[in-house]
């Protein structure tokens, strides 16, 4: 085990590499650049020119690229163009936002798409099963900015329960998670009931009931346990996407974060800032299945044995 | 009085009846063997005495299963659960699959004992490992810890029929138990069922499809044909007397010594599918000897100077 965890982070080093290369290099070949938003108008060629020379973007791109590497590595990711602040700093100052909403996001759409999950497989084609099948696929197919709008209508304007932007209270927060957290219990039930269904069918379920074991213990200590594991691998995939595809969430409850920050400064070209965050989420997402490979070995003995 | 007594069950699913008016009884101690081709409904007639019909989608729409004179097809289901795995184990066809693949097979032996024996942790793992031992497996301690892929078939499938020793119980249906296994560990693994059997006093019934195993292991048979019982013996009679022309066959499928090359008979033809049974004798399409009479009327199962066959010919001993 130990010596699977070293393995996999050292192979973490050149999936890191290789996406900051990428990152790089998208950032660049997006048409149009930050000095273009920083200059005034009328400025001179000759402006224009010394300002270009300033932040280094004159030099041949592998140059560029070094450069920023290095720094990187030594935990700088440079100042920010337009906002006029280290990048870590902005990154310091939004990450909490994002990392609260996608972690609460996350726990949500996995506590209760998972408990769903398991009462349809229970009581499979009963019409509890039907139910929560039609609130799946509704929940699953509803885009999440259009239902973050709705819930602002109803919760927020007609019955004033939440408010409706910002991130100043903890009441703030529950309208986003909640729309975040809804594509997620659809998807976790989903796979939990698909799972759940065909495990059920397995021949050593069959001995369980042969031997005695009540339904509901069989269900829930033997067939729930199996069916974790593709839930896990759905689940450390979405570490990823819950922090970065929050994006539309932040800007139609108006939060600060990871999101938010990266719209803006694409919009803005500011390079240093895009990059910093597109790394963030780049990192967020391989940790996210390095956890879930973790969490899968620690469930199964027989992926475990193949580590070795 | 019989330990296990099967009248007339006759058992649906959906809108067949891949069973109908299976009548056999087995006795304590009893090892007895049902044998037939696949799909002659010996797994069924395995789960309907289990319990576990409902989990197939199938129920005995008539008949009665007794069980120490219990009638186990009116129980309701919870008396049931507490008689599975405490009184009637199931020994399941394959090994691979039936044994939790993420838990630890000593755990899936100490489940059973702690269940229904009431043991605590400790004593149930002493239990297992025990029962392990005199099922000859090695290191039992250490196996006991193992997961299920790290040991070969011919193990787990001991370590499945410790499961079912677990609880003492009075009656184990072992389903093909060997079916799965490798040739050359298939007769080790009969010698110890039948040996532990014996030696616990506990009744066994048998499933298999190998006549042969039947003769080495068994006291009495039961033969299944299509759905119905073709003919009921001692082991001894049918051998050297069978009634049924079906049971004859299936003898006749025995390799024996000094067979020339091409000797070995088969039946020809396969068992018919449930959606389609023949009228009259469910084996007179197959039969060499089959009468017009036994294509029109479905032969009743008659008692005959030792057990019982169902055939329109049996009358006459030959």
């Amino acid at each position: 085990m130990a010596l699977f965890l070293i393995r996999r982070l050292l192979l973490l080093i050149p999936v890191f590499l290789a996406v900051s290369l990428v990152i790089f290099m998208i950032v660049r070949f997006v048409p149009g650049d930050p000095i273009d938003n920083l200059l005034q108008i009328g400025s001179t060629e000759e402006q224009k020119t010394a300002m270009i020379a300033a932040y280094g973007l004159d030099r041949a791109l592998p140059v560029q690229y070094t450069i920023w590497l290095g720094k990187m590595l030594q935990g700088d990711l440079g100042e920010a163009i337009i906002l006029r602040q280290p990048v870590s700093t902005l990154i310091a100052q939004n990450l909490p936002h994002s990392l609260i909403l996608g972690s609460l996001a996350l726990a949500f759409s996995t506590l209760v798409g998972i408990a769903t999950g398991a009462l349809a497989a229970s009581f499979k084609d009963g019409w509890l099963d039907r139910l929560v099948m039609t609130l799946i696929l509704l929940g699953s197919t509803l885009p999440s900015f259009w239902l973050g709008l709705l819930m602002i209508l109803l919760f927020a304007v007609q019955l004033g329960w939440f408010p409706v932007s910002g991130a100043r209270s903890w009441s703030a927060l529950v309208l986003p998670v909640l729309t975040i957290g809804i594509g997620g219990v659809a998807l976790v039930a989903r796979v939990t009931r698909a799972a759940m269904i065909e495990i059920a069918r397995k021949d050593f379920v069959t001995m369980l009931h042969a031997k005695g074991v009540p339904p509901l213990q069989i269900q829930l200590g033997h067939v729930l346990r199996h069916a974790l594991l593709p839930v896990v691998t759905i689940l450390s995939l979405r570490i990823g996407w819950v922090l970065g595809g929050a994006v539309t969430i932040e800007y139609v409850f108006a939060r600060p974060g990871l999101g938010s920050l990266l719209i803006t400064s694409l919009n803005q070209r500011d390079y240093p800032v895009v990059q910093g965050c597109l790394l963030m989420l780049a990192i967020a997402v391989i940790l996210g299945t390095l956890i879930g490979d973790i969490v899968q070995a620690a469930m199964d003995p027989r992926l475990r044995e193949t580590l070795r | 009085m019989a330990l296990l007594d099967l009248s007339d069950v006759t058992v649906s699913i959906g809108a067949l009846t891949p069973l109908d008016r299976i009548a056999f009884s087995i006795e304590a101690g009893e090892i007895i063997g049902v044998v037939g081709e696949s799909g002659s409904g010996k797994s069924l007639t395995a789960m309907a005495v289990m319990g576990l019909l409902p989990l197939i989608g199938g129920r005995i729409t008539s008949g009665a299963v007794r069980f120490a004179d219990v009638e186990l097809n009116r129980l309701p289901e919870r008396d049931y659960r507490a008689l599975r795995g405490r009184r009637i184990a199931l020994i399941s066809q394959n090994p691979m699959t039936s044994l939790d693949p993420i838990r630890r097979v000593g755990e899936q032996i100490d489940q059973v004992s702690m269940m229904h024996l009431g043991l605590g942790t400790e004593q149930a793992r002493l239990r297992s490992v025990d029962m392990m031992r005199q099922l000859r497996i090695p290191e039992a301690d250490v196996v006991h810890g193992n997961y299920p892929h790290q040991l070969s078939g011919g193990m787990k499938q001991r370590i499945v029929i410790a499961m079912a020793l677990a609880a003492d119980p009075e009656l184990i249906v072992a389903d093909e138990p060997t079916t799965a296994l490798d040739v050359t560990i298939q007769a080790q693994i009969i010698q110890i069922m039948v040996e532990m059997a014996r030696r616990k006093n506990v009744a066994l019934m048998l499933i298999t499809h190998d006549m042969g195993v039947v003769a080495q292991a068994c006291d009495r048979v039961v033969v299944l044909y299509a759905g119905r019982v073709a003919e009921t013996g001692s082991v001894e009679r049918i051998f050297a007397a069978p009634r049924h022309p079906y049971t004859k066959s299936l003898i006749g499928c025995i390799p024996v010594e000094g067979l020339p090359p091409g000797g070995l008979k088969g039946i020809d033809g396969v068992v018919p599918g449930v959606a389609n049974y023949p009228t009259g004798c469910r084996f007179h399409p197959r039969c060499s000897l089959a009468q017009d009479r036994c294509k029109i009327e479905a032969p009743l199962l008659r008692a005959l100077d030792e057990g019982a066959a169902a055939c329109h010919l049996a009358g006459d001993p030959p």
